[in-house]
């Protein structure tokens, strides 16, 4: 038995538990917005964040995710309205093509910024390496600096992310 | 002598729909007099449902798997039935056909997306569902003021009299113009000048859905009693199962069936790819574990011998021989003979995978006398015939949806997963969602067809280009169509009027087939991959070894703009003048000529792919025996560019996929197994390898859409090689780079 929170809510999975957290979000949870890609940890499709920090939940069985606190791509935003700047900054820039990879890179973009609020195109290079198989990179790094600057402009003016 | 007839050109509707007949009393996928069972009170037709609140629900025919479909097509019936785009949702549609005398019909228009030709095959017929649905509501509008149709125009979402000033809203007009008896022919389509919706940037429609983890994949299909399968499939090609111990996975608490999936005889038509075993479970892991948990003992394979080794040297020694000859313009040998320089250079193209990110999956749930198949698919009709011969189900008795794809690239042409999982649920009678793993994928794949190319050319004394021949050694990705004859395998991997067919005036074409155990199939953009990487390459070479400038020596070769005859696919003509346009301007764009550092280079190329143009100008630097790509400029002509999204969205996508293939992506065989499994050995490119630097032009040219799928691919690779040469004097005539310098 093993329990976690997910986006804020508690939840119990009683399989084993060495199953990777991806597929108990996947087939237990019905939370498919996480993607399997490779099940190595090399794609970054399956970018969860666990206690904020960007992870690749393929290759991380459920027990070392007891009682830590996950968010999915189904949980960064409050509502549609209320997009996170990363998602607001995805859709100004029409980055999606077969948006397969999108949520993780989107995940893995919010814990970026996080570590590198205003970040050079070297920065984006050397810590972004979700692969895009449809070549949505040059989007992606627009988008990225253009998240940058949703999330800089919030700041100054107290609004909250 | 012109050997072989040019009987390439792929006869698009045969391909969609095998044998089935596409005639039919379904006129514009209109059922005749509304309803027709399926169709709401408020839709006209089988594409157009106009909500009370004024929404308006478009249905999208065609399989997306991220070129764009689900937007670009909707934009065209919305353009003609004139509505407010931000009004509009879409509706995947499922795949219809429906029994005739004479086989099946399409229900909505033919289905299936590859070839570049979602669009153009669907560019009249979309916008024709809009016209005619826009001119039922006028119809009533008019029956109901007393004027005569003539009379009255449409606002979007309204139909109007101007002539009293009147207006009436879609919403009160759509129940009964949904009753109509259809028109036998559309309405007049707009001009383009009237365009408000085609031609404007417009994002993907499934974006919020995406950003925000909502969409659904087939990956995502969940369904009431579902089983998950994986199968354990024979890890050197063409082996088959001998014998099984699944003793300890039978042990594993939530497995729940093992047995034999058998493959096809070696070289045969194929449903399926492989043999193996199949594992049955209550959910994807522990099927995953219980294949962990087989032991499985393999029949020794005829293929247990082939080498990638062997393979480049059975082409080089078929290359010493006489090859079927192709094509013969003019008098080659003797134009070779005159020639005053002779230039000969041999290139390598390797195998590649697809490698679509959302590995192949399906459901199937068999019943006693119905199959519901939810695929990620290219090719619906063809799930439909995969399920049909796994069954034994008469095809109108097989329900194939569609979901969005996680990439296609020509993968998901071929629907042997969906076999497979019919397979599956036949066997057990459960409705089953099949996973394949990233390893499967890989090693389980329909490869892009390697060869060697040997390239001559000869140049007379003020460096004209007079002969040109391209001698090939290649596995054919034809090789296991039923019927398909020797002679005509040479088809998949030369298409003879390509350049510089018809600019050069001795032109030889020869083909050599070689024989591998590895299956091929179409991997975007098929030969022209290979092809424009080798002539662009070539043209580059014969420029620097007779002192001439390779951008003049092509614009030279193309010449004026002019519609030359081409049968092959993309056809019917192609215009070589589009290309020097194109050239010119990535040209002036990336300062071509300008004075570079030492270790710099810049790097063209350009080439015509399924109906669309494209050029590339690529800056690179390369020290040390390193290779860093500076900046990129790549322009499209695409004729009429309907969403320009999605167009520079195909042309960086492609320009990507092309240089991160030929930057560092190979499939090698040792003993009849695929040597890559996963990203960690099949190395796509991440983002640190494109620069910032990256800018894509548009250049419109007609009012005709072409394809953009493929289009912005094959010349990405040849404009990075010929830069690498510029920059270092490293001329590159086997891809991956890889190979020679650090990526």
């Amino acid at each position: 038995m093993t329990t976690f929170k997910i986006n804020s809510r508690t939840v119990t999975f009683d399989g084993d538990d060495d199953t990777p957290l991806l597929w108990v979000l996947r087939d237990e949870l019905g939370m498919t917005g996480t993607k399997f890609g490779c099940g190595i940890g090399q794609c970054g499709a399956c970018t969860v964040h666990i206690n904020g920090e960007a992870q690749r939940s393929c290759t991380i069985p459920v027990r070392a995710a007891a009682n830590q606190a996950i968010t999915t791509i189904e949980g960064l935003a409050e509502a549609d309205d209320r997009l996170h700047p990363v998602q607001q900054a995805w859709l100004e820039l029409d980055v999606p093509q077969c948006g397969y990879c999108q949520a993780g890179q989107i995940m893995a973009t919010v814990d970026f910024l996080k570590r590198f609020p205003a970040p050079s195109d070297e920065d984006i290079d050397n810590n972004m390496t979700n692969l895009c198989r449809c070549g949505t990179y040059a989007r992606i790094r627009k988008a990225i600096h253009r998240a940058a600057e949703i999330s800089a402009v919030a700041a100054s003016t107290g609004a909250s992310e | 002598m012109n050997a072989t007839k040019p009987r390439l050109e792929i006869n698009r509707r045969q391909f969609l729909v095998a044998g089935a007949s596409v005639a039919g009393g379904f006129l514009l996928g209109l059922p005749r007099g509304g309803s027709a069972g399926e169709a709401a009170t408020n839709r006209i037709g089988f594409f157009v449902q106009i909500e009370p609140d004024g929404q308006v629900i478009i249905g999208s025919n065609q399989p997306e798997i991220g070129q764009g479909q689900r937007t670009t097509l909707p934009m065209l019936v919305a353009e003609e039935l004139d509505v407010d785009w931000s009004r509009v949702s879409v509706r995947q549609m499922p795949l219809g056909i429906v029994k005739t005398d004479d086989g099946f019909a399409w229900k909505y228009g033919g289905q299936g997306v590859g070839g570049s030709t979602g669009l153009t095959d669907n560019w009249d017929y979309m916008r024709q569902v809009g016209a005619t649905a826009r001119g039922q509501l006028i119809k009533v509008a008019a029956r109901r003021l007393g004027v005569a149709e003539s009379e009255c125009t449409t606002r979007p979402g309204f139909v109007v009299l101007a002539s009293r000033g009147v207006e009436i809203a879609y919403t009160e007009l759509v129940t009964e113009a949904a009753t109509l008896p259809l028109p036998e022919e559309s309405p007049p389509l707009k001009a383009l000048k009237d365009h408000r919706i085609v031609g404007k940037r417009h994002n993907t429609v499934d974006a919020l859905d995406i950003v925000t983890g909502r969409s659904k994949y087939g990956i995502d299909t969940r369904q009431p009693d579902m089983r998950y399968a994986v199968i354990a499939r024979a890890p050197v090609l063409n082996a088959t199962v001998k014998r099984i111990d699944d003793t300890a996975a039978r042990k594993i608490k939530g497995v729940l069936d093992v047995f034999e999936i058998q493959g096809p005889a070696m070289g045969e038509p194929y449903q399926i790819l492989a043999s193996g075993v199949a594992v049955v479970a209550t959910s994807t892991w522990i099927a995953m574990k219980g294949r962990d948990a087989l032991t499985i003992e393999w029949h020794e394979s005829p293929s247990a011998t082939d080498n990638s080794d062997d393979f480049w040297r059975q082409n080089s020694d078929l290359l010493e021989g006489d090859g079927q000859i192709v094509l013969d313009d003019g008098d080659f040998p003797s134009a070779m003979a005159a020639a005053k320089t002779a230039i000969k250079h041999s290139y390598r193209v390797p195998f590649v995978s697809h490698a679509p990110l959302e590995p192949q999956n399906c459901y199937a749930y068999v019943q006693k006398d119905r199959c519901h198949i939810i695929a990620p698919t290219q090719i619906p009709s063809g799930a439909s015939r995969a399920a049909a011969a796994v069954t034994g189900l008469p095809r109108d008795q097989i329900h194939v949806e569609m979901t969005r794809v996680g990439g296609g690239f020509g993968r998901r042409l071929t629907n042997d997963y969906v076999a497979e999982a019919a397979m599956i649920s036949k066997h057990t009678g459960w409705p089953i969602k099949l996973q394949w793993s990233r390893e499967d994928d890989i090693k389980n794949d329909f490869y892009r067809p390697a060869g060697i190319h040997e390239m001559q050319a000869g140049l007379d004394g003020n460096g004209k280009l007079t002969a040109w021949t391209q001698r090939l050694a290649s596995a054919s990705k034809y090789y296991r169509r039923p019927d398909m004859p020797d002679e005509e395998l040479f088809g998949a991997e030369l298409y003879i009027d390509d350049f510089p067919r018809r600019c050069v005036e001795n032109v030889r074409l020869e083909y050599f087939h070689n024989k591998i155990g590895l299956p091929r199939g179409s991997w975007r953009a098929p030969a022209h991959t290979a092809n424009a990487w080798v002539i662009q390459s070539f043209i580059d070479e014969l420029a620097h070894e007779s002192g001439q400038d390779p951008l003049q020596l092509r614009l030279d070769l193309y010449g004026e703009e002019r519609e030359l005859p081409y049968s092959n696919h993309g056809g019917p003509t192609f215009n070589p003048g589009r290309l020097s346009r194109l050239l010119k301007h990535v040209a002036e764009r990336i300062g071509y000529g300008k004075t570079l550092p030492k270790g710099r280079g810049i790097g063209i190329a350009s080439h015509f792919t399924f109906g669309g143009y494209a050029a590339h100008a690529i800056e690179v630097t390369v020290a040390d025996g390193k290779l860093t790509i500076e900046r990129i400029v790549a322009a499209i002509d695409c004729g009429l560019a309907v969403n320009p999204n999605a167009v520079d969205a195909q042309l960086q996508g492609g320009t990507v996929d092309g240089l991160s293939t030929a930057l560092g992506l190979q499939i090698t065989v040792k003993d009849g197994r695929i040597q890559q499994s996963n990203f960690h050995d099949y190395p796509l490119a991440r983002i640190a390898a494109f620069p910032a630097l990256f800018e894509t032009h548009i250049l419109p040219y007609d009012d005709t859409p072409t394809g953009v799928g493929e289009i912005g691919l094959p010349t990405a690779a040849p404009a990075l090689t010929n830069a690498i040469f510029n920059a270092s004097g490293l001329r590159i005539r086997s891809l991956p780079v890889s190979d020679y310098l650090k990526t």
